[in-house]
């Protein structure tokens, strides 16, 4: 398992060819790219800063990816995170899943970002026409992460 | 008992603290009246701790809610719902 929050942007190509080749009965690789987007509740977004809880952060992110692999049957999971500012179009964040079959690396790799927009402590602030302000948090995403917990202990 | 405490994002910005070292009262042990107690600092601290706004907080790491215990020597944070992803 790795994870790395970090301000440097990330090579998605070579990150999925490492998770390819680390074994050789891996016969799916899953992904998840988020982007940062220009629109954000119908306003100008210009500029975004990610703050996180160092220490806090890659211990729940550790702990999100222990949960999947111990309820799908999967090989490997990566997280990155980005924080510091950033503009439309960078990438934010990537998530990836091997495994045997595509079926488990699927579920695994939607499960883990479920519970990082909820769960990992990471904030954004956006730089808008009409001035800097603290982005909400969403109840979709809460209702996204609850999907998973029907007939599931929770994992705080 | 002698704790440190984080704040961050919108509560780091607006109480201007982002960390402090604290040495409570022996009746302060849960967060709940970790809250209550910084709240009486005044006006900021109550509307941040105790007003509308959500705020989760972690001990040691862990989000917990409001019942849970505070040790000496715990690392306790308060933070706004979180956002990333």
């Amino acid at each position: 398992m790795t994870v790395r929050v970090q301000t440097e942007d990330f090579d998605l190509g070579l990150e999925i060819s490492q998770l390819r080749m680390a074994r050789k009965d891996t016969g799916a690789v899953v992904s998840f790219v988020g982007q940062v987007r220009d629109l954000n509740d119908g306003d100008t977004v210009s500029q975004l800063t990610l703050e996180h809880y160092p220490g806090m952060t890659e211990r729940s992110l550790s702990l999100i990816i222990g949960q999947a692999k111990s309820r799908w049957d999967i090989f490997d999971a990566l997280i990155i995170h980005r924080v510091g500012t950033l503009q439309p179009t960078d990438q934010i964040v990537l998530v990836a899943v091997s495994g045997a079959h595509r079926g488990e690396a699927f579920k695994a790799c939607e499960f883990i970002m479920d519970y990082l927009k909820t769960e990992a402590p990471f904030w954004k602030k956006e730089v808008t026409q009409s001035g800097e302000h603290w982005v909400e948090a969403k109840q979709t995403d809460d209702a996204a992460r609850e999907r998973w917990t029907i007939g599931h202990e929770s994992i705080e | 008992m002698k704790i440190k405490l984080f704040y961050f994002a919108r509560l780091k910005e607006t109480l201007k603290y982002s960390t402090e070292d604290l040495d409570l009262p022996a009746d302060v042990v849960t967060i709940l009246k970790l809250k209550a107690f910084l709240a009486k600092r005044g006006d900021v601290w109550g509307e941040m701790l105790m007003g509308k706004l959500k705020v989760r907080a972690a001990i040691n790491h862990e989000l917990v809610d409001d019942k849970a215990t505070i040790a000496d020597g715990d690392e306790v944070a308060f933070f706004p719902p979180v956002t990333g992803g």
